[in-house]
Order: C-alpha cells, then structure tokens, then sequence
C-alpha cells in the first residue's frame, strides 16, 4: 500500500511536470500559431473578393489589393484610416479590431467601432466587412464583400471553430459561399434585408425574395440559422454608415 | 530492460504479433468491443478529418501506453485513473498545439474534435487494462495495435459516407468525374448524417463474424 504522503508528493510533482511540458509548448508554438492566424484571416478576406491566395503568398496579396483599411463608429464617421501601409487618419488598424468585443460592447450599449475593409482590384472597388455569430458548437465567422454600390454580393468566406463535420461544417465550402455571389442586401425600395439562409433551398420562398436567399445546408439547420442571424446582425451596423456613403 | 528482454524474446515473438495484430480483427476496439463509436460517428462524414483523427489516435494512444507502462510501478493504485488522465489529456493538447502551428489547415477540420480524444474510451480502456500492467514493448505494440484496429474502421465508414453522401473521395469530385449524375444518380444524403456510420459499422461487424465463426456467441 502507498501512504497519504507518497501520494500527495507524487500528483504534486507530476502536475508540476505537466503543467512546465505544456506550458513550454504553448509558449514555443504560439508564434506559429498567431501568424497562422494572420495568414488565415488574410486568406479569408482575400478569399471573400475571390481572390486565391496559398498560405505563402497570402501576406503578399494582401499588402497588393487591400488598400484601405477603415474604422467606424456606431454612427457611421470614420474614426480611423489605413491607407497603403500608413495611417492617414486615428491610429486603429482594421485587421487589428476584436469583432467579438466590438459585438459585445455594443450588446452591453457601449461604445463600439467596427472594421470596413476596402479591396482594389482592376480598378474596381469592393468593400468587405467582417462577421462573428453563433454556430452551433462554437463561434462562427466571416468576410462578406460588397460591390461599390454597397448592395450587390462580390463573394463570402465562412470560417467556424467547432461546427459539425459534413454537416454545419460546410459552410466553409466554395459550393455553399457560391451561393451568395449576385445576391443583393437591399430590396428594390432600399429597404435593407439582409441575406437569409433558407432551409429547404429557396425554391420555396416566393420569387420576388429569391435574391436574398440562399439554400441552407442540409442536417445543418442550427448553423445555417447562425449564419442567418450573423449576417444580419453584423451587416445592419453598417447601415448609418452605407446611408452616409450613398 | 529492452536487451535483457531481447535475450528472453525476439522482439516479434509470436504473443507480440498478436497484440499488434489481433486489435486489427477479431479484437477490434470498435467492431468487437464496441468501444469508441462517438468519434466513429462524428468524425467520418469525409475522409480527410477521420484519416487525422486515426493518425492523432494512433499517436495519443500509442505514447500514452509506453508512458504508462514505464511508471506503471510508482502509480499509487488509488489515483491510477487520474494519473491516467493527466498523460492522456497532456498528449492531446501538444498534439492540438502542433496541428495549430504546422498544419493548420488539418487542424481546423477537425476542430473540437482533437480535444475529445480525452474521452475516448478506447485510450483509458488500453491503458488501464493493459499498459499498467505489462512492459513497454508490449505495451507499445498493443497501443499501436489498437490505435489502427481504430483507424482502419473510422477509414473505411468514412470512405463509404463520403463517397456516397458528397460523391467525393478525399474532396474529388469521383462521381461527377465517371459522369453518374448525368444518368440520374443523386447523392444519398442520410449518408452524410450520424446513423449511417452505425449502419455501415454494423455491415462490418456482420460481415466480420460471417468470416470468422469464432466470433459468434454460443446461445
């Protein structure tokens, strides 16, 4: 039999042991891990304009095509500016801002600003703006990119920590994002109606609504409806801002 | 210990094989002792998620069992299972760590996945009932053994759901490819929901004890 006493000092050292293992580990791989992060949410802006990038070329393209990178309050004024790799206005870098804290400063009524993206290609502008919802395990997320018209959808990327494989996973597909290229955000009478994911595919809605609809995803009704709400909920801050533009 | 042992046994005696390979078949951790079906059920609606998956169990369960069977002898028997844990749970969050720095993409994948290694009871099974009480070798081969006879399931269920509910094996479009839905096929898809992979692990499990009479309980 082993004493009370050998027992406490052998968890004792053992938890030490670990705790100095991973804590090492985490600290030694974090670097990777956040430029990965970067790489991964430049991929996905780049992505969202239909841009491809590889993860080696992805910091490239995207000092190459994003040229602005705008901050905004509640009330749609520009807080701050990024303009080719120097700040012409406030000292905030899109990229850089929580979105999660944002949303939730703004849920709690506090001050908030919110990152607007701005794409140039072929001389063509696209603003693209970035999302944060509700999955069904976990947080999911996103670049959503508008034509200059702020109405038209350019492209989409959804990304999720933790949603179900095969199922509420494939919203980071190209075949579910496709969906949304062509889809407008404002009705005919400049109402804003966001872009809704409908279970059962869109055929069942009438016509008149089918351009801001897209199918939902089969066995991933939870997420589909988190991408529903995401959309809505991160695309109507920018309304006061968009009205100030137009 | 390994060339005291290597005067006593070869390294791949007859017993040893067995522990490598008996996992594989008539003792497989899925098929025969039904232990780990929540990941089978979850992770292998595409083949590159459960292909990872086999591959970080493979890893996980496979250490654990050398690590285990190496103190085996200074665990304090009262706390065994917590031990067991703390080297289990430690393994799985290095191997989250590494897939997040070096492929990243994998890791995404597989999401929550990872972490829910932990709770696979195939690994606290193995452990307690084999690495603590058995030398590292053995206990090495039987990880391994085991970890495979896990994988080779999650592959093949996978395989078949992928191809049947996506038309794609490993993300290529096969079906679209042979021209299948130009005839008027369509993909199945209550394949790509949780019940199939009980469905398809029971089609295994039948044709198994239909090969080997062995299997088949006496009534």
């Amino acid at each position: 039999m082993y004493s009370n006493k050998y027992i406490f000092i052998y968890s004792s050292i053992m938890v030490i042991i670990v705790a100095a293992i991973l804590s090492t580990a985490a600290m030694l791989l974090k670097p990777f891990q956040d430029r990965n992060i970067a790489v991964e949410k430049m991929r996905g802006i780049l992505s969202s304009t239909n841009i491809e990038s590889t993860t080696n070329d992805a910091i490239k393209l995207y000092d190459k095509y994003i040229k602005e990178e705008i901050v905004i309050d509640a009330s749609g004024d520009i807080v701050s500016n990024y303009e080719n790799g120097s700040f012409t206005k406030g000292d905030i870098r899109a990229f850089d801002i929580d979105l999660k804290k944002e949303l939730y400063n703004k849920s709690k009524k506090l001050n908030y600003i919110l990152p607007l993206l701005v794409c140039e290609k072929d001389g063509k502008k696209t603003f693209i703006i970035p999302l944060y919802g509700k999955g069904l395990w976990g947080p999911i997320w996103g670049y959503f990119a508008l034509s200059e018209n702020y109405n038209k959808v350019v492209g989409v990327t959804f990304a999720h920590k933790a949603e179900t494989p095969g199922l509420g996973a494939e919203i980071d597909t190209k075949a579910f994002q496709k969906q949304f290229i062509g889809k407008e955000i404002f009705n005919d009478k400049g109402d804003f109606t966001s872009i809704k994911v409908v279970k059962g595919g869109i055929d069942l809605i009438p016509e008149t609504l089918r351009k801001h609809g897209v199918d939902a995803i089969s066995g991933g009704t939870i997420t589909s409806n988190g991408v529903s709400d995401m959309l809505n909920d991160c695309l109507e801050n920018y309304l006061p801002y968009i009205k100030k533009q137009k | 210990m390994n060339s005291e042992k290597n005067e006593r046994e070869p390294l791949f005696s007859f017993k040893n094989r067995k522990l490598l390979l008996n996992p594989l078949n008539k003792d497989n951790p899925i098929t025969i002792q039904v232990l780990g079906i929540c990941s089978a059920l979850a992770v292998t609606a595409k083949l590159e998620p459960a292909f990872v998956m086999a591959l970080s169990v493979i890893v996980v369960l496979t250490i654990s069992n050398v690590i285990i069977s190496l103190l085996r002898n200074g665990i304090p028997p009262r706390i065994r299972i917590i031990v067991q844990l703390v080297v289990i749970a430690s393994l799985v969050i290095l191997v989250d760590l590494f897939l997040k720095a070096f492929v990243f993409d994998v890791s995404k994948q597989l999401s929550v996945f990872v972490g829910l290694i932990i709770t696979n009871c195939i690994i606290m099974g193995r452990l307690e009932a084999f690495a603590m009480g058995n030398k590292p070798w053995p206990a090495f081969l039987d990880g391994l053994g085991n970890a495979i006879g896990y994988g080779w399931i999650l592959i093949v269920v996978a395989f078949f759901r992928e191809l049947l509910g996506s038309g794609t094996i490993w993300g290529y479009p096969v079906l679209d490819k042979l021209g299948l839905y130009d005839l008027g096929y369509k993909n199945n898809g209550f394949m790509i929901l949780p019940p199939m992979a009980l469905i398809i692990v029971g089609i295994i499990i039948w044709i198994q004890r239909a090969r080997n009479k062995d299997l088949i309980e006496e009534k």
